[in-house]
């Protein structure tokens, strides 16, 4: 690991000020990604600021809603009971990620800010032009089966692999953070970007902003009843999706009321499925309904030599993960 | 916790860079200890920052070393670090507290897992400046004398090892995880997670709950049987020592 100076930051400001100061520091809060990169040199920042005694754990009642501390620990969010009661999707795709140990350290705000699992971003021997601008991407033409299916450009094919940003997205959470012009709010749907022509650049943060928490919005606890989170790959537990899918259903007299999808695992970012959600919107769930939708969803994917699968993939977990919200079918 | 300041030894007081300790442990398989601490005294004498020329491998850039105060097992600490060092380096490296294993040192296989303040994490991933202050047990500081935990009878009796590698990082685990439980959270496998209550402990709660520790002797049948086994015994009592 290169060397760093450390400080630890004692308020907000005092944080993005020093952030600002030096254009090759970062935070620092659980750590758990940016460690393991500073190990193998993909990240070098000269100045770690450690932001874990900022008071911004908190998770409370906010305008109907639930306002989660961006430094709140994954697992302690899953946990509590404001979220499992009213947002159990959250809690579900939380506890489908990593190890208890990970969701220990691991904070929300940091969830977000997880960089690829790709292993052309890992490999310093290989091209990668999200670790080293310009260089190329070995992933286009090389081992991409975890790769996207959506959204990728000529120059980057990587996935986001955070579980809770799926189920983020798809309730429509906000994001707050606060940097050198004050405070904003970013609907989550805009906060990652796709890769382009920049595929170094993960989100739409601005240099030095700080998230301070993640907003759940009172409309969203109409899905507490009737939301699933799919999560399919390799082994039962503790390995990243191949495909995941977030549903969260209103349900009035056997109708859907209102529909929420969205995947993981296919894209730059949590990917939102708006085409699939009208398709059920309005509809009994029944199988050819759940069907027509998954094939909306699907619209648009394009495969690699190795991900093809996750199309058809992507179809029936879409058609499992809506029958399971529904009540209709058992967890898996 | 204890803020008196500690005695300390001649090398907490001053850790030795990254690359020096790496020198060291290649050291210790050939020499004992006497001779490797002789060894590594000769080498920082004169020259606590570890910034000797004739080292090449120590790094240009000048590193501020961070004072950090840790409770461990029970006894305090009182240390000045790199702020490179991991918890797990420096509870190998600089406190002799080889029970923590390493495994992957990437968060994958949890042979290193350690409990601060009363959370099982991976010590790998956790650099040892951020949890100043933190009160750590590890597997050295589970059993009471010579009064073993009951995971760690239990791990016995059901032989939840063969190589042993894995295993204190499964205890710490375990320990902690069967503390989550009586706190009444849920995992990836419990049926309805809006349900408020304990959760019962099904064996497939525990391989799920149990899954951040892997064994590659492939024990986990008696793994699941010594937690099966300790969360029945240990119920009512406190387990998160």
């Amino acid at each position: 690991m290169k060397p760093f100076a450390y400080t630890r930051a004692t308020n907000s400001q005092s944080a993005v000020d020093a952030i600002l100061r030096d254009q090759t520091s970062k935070f620092i809060a659980g750590g758990t990604n940016l460690i393991d990169l500073m190990k193998e040199d993909i990240e070098q920042p000269r100045h770690l600021v450690d932001i874990n005694r900022l008071e911004l754990t908190r998770i409370e009642q906010f305008q109907g809603g639930v306002r989660l501390g961006a430094l709140a620990h994954n697992s302690d969010t899953a946990n509590h009971q404001l979220v499992r009661e009213h947002y159990p999707l959250v809690t579900q795709a939380i506890l489908a990620g990593a190890s208890a140990q990970l969701r220990n350290a691991a904070t929300n705000g940091g969830n977000l800010m997880q960089r690829t699992r790709c292993y052309y971003f890992y490999d310093l021997a290989m091209p990668c032009n999200k670790r080293e601008p310009g260089s190329g991407c070995g992933a286009l033409e090389g081992f991409n089966r975890i790769h996207a299916i959506f959204g990728a450009s000529d120059q980057c094919i990587a996935t986001h692999p955070s579980d809770l940003c799926v189920a983020l997205v798809a309730l429509d959470a906000v994001v707050n953070v606060e940097g050198p012009d004050g405070q904003r709010s970013i609907p989550f749907r805009d906060f990652h970007r796709l890769p382009g022509t920049t595929p170094e650049i993960d989100t739409n943060l601005k240099r030095a902003e700080l998230i301070t928490s993640i907003d759940l919005p009172a409309t969203s606890s109409a899905f507490a009843r009737h939301s699933y989170y799919l999560k399919v790959r390799d082994r039962a537990s503790y390995a990243f999706a191949l495909v995941s899918v977030a549903v969260a259903l209103e349900l009035q007299d056997g109708t859907i009321k209102q529909a929420r999808i969205a995947l993981g695992g296919v894209a730059h970012k949590p990917w939102r499925v708006k085409e699939a959600e009208a398709v059920l919107t309005g509809n009994r769930p029944d199988e050819r309904t759940l069907r027509r939708a998954a094939e909306a969803a699907m619209q648009g994917a394009r495969g690699y030599q190795h991900n093809r699968f996750k199309i058809e993939l992507g179809k029936r977990a879409i058609v499992r993960a809506v029958t399971v919200a529904t009540g209709e079918g058992r967890a898996v | 916790m204890d803020e008196r300041p500690q005695a300390f030894s001649p090398r907490m007081e001053t850790p030795l860079p990254i690359d020096l300790q790496r020198r060291g442990f290649l050291q210790r398989s050939a020499l004992d200890g006497t001779s490797l601490f002789l060894s590594q005294r000769l080498l920082t004498a004169g020259n606590p920052e570890g910034s000797n020329v004739a080292l090449a491998t120590v790094p240009q850039v000048a590193i501020e070393k961070v004072a950090v105060r840790l409770r461990i097992n029970g006894s305090n600490y009182g240390l000045r670090l790199d702020p490179r060092v991991s918890l797990l380096d420096l509870l190998r490296e600089q406190l002799n507290l080889t029970g923590t294993k390493k495994g992957c040192n990437h968060g994958q296989c949890g042979a290193c897992t350690v409990i601060i303040d009363g959370r099982r994490v991976n010590s790998c991933l956790a650099l040892a400046v951020i949890h100043d202050g933190s009160e750590i047990t590890t597997v050295e500081g589970l059993a009471s004398g010579d009064q073993l935990h009951p995971l760690q009878t239990a791990f016995i009796k059901h032989e939840g090892f063969q190589c042993g590698y894995c295993t204190s990082g499964q205890l710490c685990s375990a320990v902690a995880m069967l503390h989550e439980v009586e706190q009444g959270t849920v995992s990836h496998v419990t049926e309805d997670v809006r349900k408020p209550g304990r959760v019962p402990l099904t064996d497939d709660e525990i391989r799920e709950r149990m899954s951040g520790n892997i064994c590659r002797c492939g024990a986990y049948p008696g793994i699941v049987s010594a937690i099966r086994e300790a969360s029945v015994s240990m119920k009512g009592v406190s387990n998160s020592r």
